[in-house]
């Protein structure tokens, strides 16, 4: 098999290869950082390449393929990750200049999780500044741009994830999703972006942004390529004591069981004519194909979804305001030469942090002082409880909701960059589902007929149930065939 | 004048844990290594760590706040307290807030007599923050040790119910006790590992509307706390009786000055934006575990002392003291149960840990039980005593070889020489030498001069080196002169 055409295939078909050895990892290695080298000069996907370090894990896995002893079915794959993961001796700057230089000297638990899956981590991918965008426009170090339309925006905050495994750079990333990082950009780049419940992935050596929010989650060109993936994070980690102790199930087990019997919510506030003409007529074919694969469709309401974004702009920065103050210029990381204390705090964040944390810290700072607690932050709490009993008695009555995930297709690099509210409510359809926990995904539903760019389906599901959504998404994404590849990287 | 105005303080007490590793991470707790070894990228800050509650000190909040009667919360809930300090690497401190683990409680103790209590507001578990250092390297820049970041607290807040300087000073040694009893807390004050603020104000003798507070900080002695609190009344009254109003502040004391000076003022107060820590589940303490807990709890100093009166006999100072160190209690009753001599004989050796064992423990500065005197060799000392082998020289001497050296007593004893001649004819022939050698004397105290005894026993002692057991000594003496007058 030559390595052109293999990084056409799935995750999925490419560890059957390596299983059969009818290919090496280091070619396939290699293969992944020639399409870097060629293509990423457009598209900006990697922030940082580790050539020798990968091509030196692809030879230890080759040796162990040779002995008969790979350590999962994932040994030898090419992945890469959102720089948000600490990676042990790789720097790591969440978007940052504020880390810029830093190199962590440990993994996180999903690194050391994937390492024993025996994978391949070939570089760091671009994101928005301590994951806080939807475009990959708030990235200190330029943003990525999608391979459907170099000009267009791969979504964010994982646009980097989303794009690289888009242009067949890799073969399945690692993103954070805290208001919609993972679903966003996987549906404005035309592959299978995966939230998992919150707690399902352990966060520990993950950079936090808002930390009642943020999970971790895979990104690849199919459903099963990332179910295996998420396969291979799961699970409780005593290091990130929000992480569940519940039993981590076999994805792929069940995953081709098809649509019959699936009881799917459509919620009449996502399909209210709030996305363009073209996402909400893609979404509702995707639903007129569910049902006719045997699935019932269920009106439901979710009636405090609309306060989602508000609220979500309350607790994220709130958390954020608190996480990012550990970034003072004592430890690590930049830091401004002043000679008084406060000078030195005040230079090293005002030189370090993009215009995005800047303005979240101050939302968030506000958010919890005194005397505006209570009006702010604790009533968005109680907001989140609402959407979550929202959903509960959804679930009542259907076994997942499905809706868009963008109101848009992928828009121009700049549209909205002077408006952040704007910015802020391409989320208004995946940030429901942070906020109330739940696992949810974005699933290629087809191609938008003018504009030429993908379109996906969000799936929403009960916690914990990643397999009914995983089986749903399958079932689409055989109906649908496979998806076309991106052409404007080459 | 002061006489006029009532003081009113609450005390605000944060314990170190003695736990082995720190609250969230399996760092080492230990005091006084080099700077930044007892770190990691936990109690460092590194971007993307979390921390795992270690369990130790949520038993040792639940064990305190049982000994101290509180109620115990099943669910209570860590917050972030957010400020920016150089000795703070994440920006906030985790405390707990809304939620504490533990509410209501009381701390009673003794005062001039008098039986006292003062309430709890609330006991809930912190990290420690590090320290800055100033002026540490050679450019005369400052900087940061974060060995005691992360380390565990407890605060105990108590209610304004403290109405005196020596009610406050005890109700902190009573608490101080009580912590050292349950193995929680070392009681170091100078070393921090028990610290101290005090919220004082005052009001007209006579009203109950509190006046306005000023916390203190930076008292690291009983002394301290005294001399502070003392200096803040005269400063509080002299402000109200020139007609002036009390500022709210923190004000810092300074030991060498014996005054407070203020720190910042209510304006300059942080804001701190607590919310609930959102890396941390809550707190569950199940009700099992919280009776499993109790059941383990030691006897506490009170009881203690309690059971000392009414089993043993001792006076409510006696039993007092022994059990205001756990130390000098386990050294009593662990004597006590070695000697098996009843009440008679505890009496015996709680005369000698008060007296003897505690001026000698008192020279060198340290517990009564810090020595090498094991409980064995106390009951042994005793033991010596009562059977008359041994003298009060002779018991001080004792005494403190074996708190320096530590040994057996009959060895010691037997070494130095220290047994008293209690034999009859021994005892009668210095007592006929003397009667001979004094003849002026013994005629005066025959005339009726009683006094005169005292010189004769002198004597007596001084022939036969000091070694007469004085109560053999005295008993021949008397009845050889009485006989010779007869």
């Amino acid at each position: 098999m030559s390595a052109p055409g293999i990084l056409e295939r799935s995750l999925t078909d490419l560890a059957q290869a390596l299983s059969r050895r009818e290919v090496s990892s280091e070619e396939i290695t290699a293969a992944c950082l020639s399409r870097i080298e060629a293509t990423d000069g457009k598209l900006h996907a990697f922030l940082r390449v580790a050539p020798e370090r990968s091509l030196a894990a692809a030879r230890a896995s080759d040796a162990r393929r040779a002995r008969g002893e790979a350590r999962s079915r994932l040994d030898g794959v090419p992945i890469a990750l959102k720089d948000i993961f600490l990676t042990k001796g790789l720097e790591t700057t969440c978007g940052s200049r504020i880390l810029e230089g830093f190199v962590p000297p440990f993994d996180s638990t999903v690194v050391e999780r994937l390492e024993a899956a025996g994978t391949v981590v070939v570089g760091k991918l671009n994101m928005d500044e301590f994951a806080m965008g939807s475009s990959n426009e708030n990235s200190a170090f330029g943003p990525c741009r999608n391979p459907w339309d170099l000009e267009r925006t791969p979504g964010g905050s994982s646009g980097g994830s989303a794009a690289a495994v888009a242009a067949r750079q890799v073969f399945g990333a690692f993103g954070t999703d805290t208001g919609g990082s993972i679903r966003q950009p996987a549906s404005l780049c035309g592959v299978v972006g995966v939230k998992p419940t919150y707690g399902r992935v352990s966060r520990y050596g993950v950079i936090a942004f808002a930390s009642s929010l943020d999970q971790v989650g895979p990104i690849a060109r199919t459903v099963p390529d990332a179910a295996a993936l998420l396969g291979a994070v799961a699970g409780h980690d005593p290091r990130d004591q929000t992480s569940s102790p519940l039993p981590v199930p076999d994805y792929l087990a069940g995953l081709e069981d098809g649509a019959r019997g699936l009881r799917i919510g459509v919620p009449r506030e996502w399909l209210q004519g709030g996305s363009e003409a073209g996402v909400e007529r893609r979404v509702r074919e995707a639903l007129s194909a569910y049902e006719a694969m045997g699935a019932t469709l269920v009106d439901v309401e979710l009636p405090h979804s609309k306060y989602g974004v508000a609220a979500y702009y309350l607790v994220a920065p709130a958390e954020a305001s608190s996480n990012l103050a550990r970034y003072d210029g004592v430890r690590f990381g930049l830091r401004a030469p002043a000679r008084a204390l406060g000078d030195m705090y005040g230079e090293t964040r005002d030189r370090g942090f993009g215009a995005e944390p800047k303005r979240r810290i101050m939302l968030g700072t506000y958010a919890l002082s005194a005397g505006y607690y209570d009006a702010y932050y604790l009533r968005a709490q109680k907001v989140r409880t609402l959407v979550r009993r929202d959903f509960d008695r959804a679930f009542e009555r259907c076994d997942l909701v499905a809706g868009p995930v963008s109101p848009t297709v992928a828009f121009r690099l700049g549209e909205k960059v002077a408006d952040p509210l704007q910015m802020y409510l391409a989320d208004v359809f995946t940030i429901s589902c942070n906020l109330a926990a739940l696992p949810g995904l974005s699933v290629p539903a087809g191609i938008h007929p003018e504009s030429k760019l993908p379109i996906g389906l969000q799936l929403v599901g009960r916690p914990f149930d990643e397999t009914t959504l995983l089986r749903a998404a399958r079932a689409l994404e055989r109906e649908m065939g496979p998806s076309p590849a991106p052409e404007a990287v080459g | 004048m002061v006489k006029d105005w009532q003081l009113v303080v609450g005390l605000e007490v944060h314990a170190q844990l003695l736990t082995r590793s720190k609250i969230f991470c399996g760092c080492p707790t230990t005091f006084g290594a080099e700077p930044n070894t007892h770190v990691c990228p936990i109690c460092l800050a590194m971007p993307g760590v979390l921390p795992a509650l270690n369990r130790q000190v949520v038993e040792f909040a639940v064990r305190t706040g049982l000994a101290l009667g509180c109620a115990i919360q099943e669910k209570s809930v860590f917050a972030r307290k957010n400020y920016f300090y150089p000795d703070l690497p994440k920006g906030y401190q985790v405390s707990q807030y809304e939620l504490p683990i533990c509410l209501g409680g009381g701390v009673d103790f003794t005062l001039d007599g008098a039986e006292r209590r003062v309430r709890l507001t609330r006991i809930h578990m912190e990290e420690d923050a590090g320290k800055s250092l100033h002026g540490v390297a050679a450019d005369g820049s400052s900087g940061v040790d974060l060995n005691r970041a992360g380390v565990p607290l407890l605060e105990i807040v108590s209610e304004p119910d403290i109405r005196s300087v020596d009610e406050a000073v005890e109700y902190l040694k009573a608490l101080r006790t009580v912590l050292m009893y349950l193995g929680v807390n070392d009681g170091n004050l100078e070393e921090g590992s028990f610290r101290c603020d005090a919220n004082v104000s005052v009001m007209p003798v006579g009203s109950t509307v509190l006046g306005t507070r000023c916390e203190l900080k930076n008292m690291n002695s009983f002394r301290f706390l005294r001399q502070a609190i003392e200096y803040e009344v005269r400063r509080q009254v002299e402000i109200l009786e020139g007609g002036g109003k009390v500022v709210q502040e923190t004000r810092l004391f300074d030991p060498q000055r014996g005054e407070t000076r203020s720190m910042r003022s209510k304006e300059e107060a942080h804001d701190y934006r607590y919310f609930p820590e959102p890396d941390l589940p809550p707190v569950r303490v199940p009700a099992s575990w919280i009776e499993e807990v109790r059941r383990r709890l030691p006897e506490l100093p009170r009881a203690r002392a309690a059971r000392y009166q009414r089993e043993l006999g001792l006076s409510a100072y006696d039993a007092a003291v022994l059990t205001a160190e756990l130390g000098t209690a386990e050294l009593f009753d662990a004597a006590v149960s070695a000697r098996a001599g009843g009440a008679e004989a505890a009496k015996r050796i709680a005369n000698l840990i008060n007296g003897e064992v505690a001026r000698i423990a008192n020279e060198v500065v340290v517990a009564p039980a810090a020595g090498k005197l094991t409980p064995a060799a106390l009951a042994g000392v005793a033991r010596l005593a009562e059977a008359g082998t041994i003298g009060g020289p002779g018991v001080r001497q004792v005494i403190e070889q074996l708190f320096r050296d530590g040994g057996d007593p009959d060895a010691v004893v037997a070494a130095r020489g220290l047994a008293q001649v209690s034999d009859g004819s021994a005892v009668e022939a210095a007592v006929d030498a003397v009667i001979a050698a004094s003849p002026g004397e013994v005629e005066r105290y025959r005339a009726g001069n009683q006094k005169l005894l005292g010189f004769l026993v002198g004597q007596v002692m001084k022939a036969m080196k000091g070694k007469g057991n004085p109560v053999v000594v005295n008993a021949v003496l008397k009845r050889k002169l009485e006989e010779g007058g007869a």
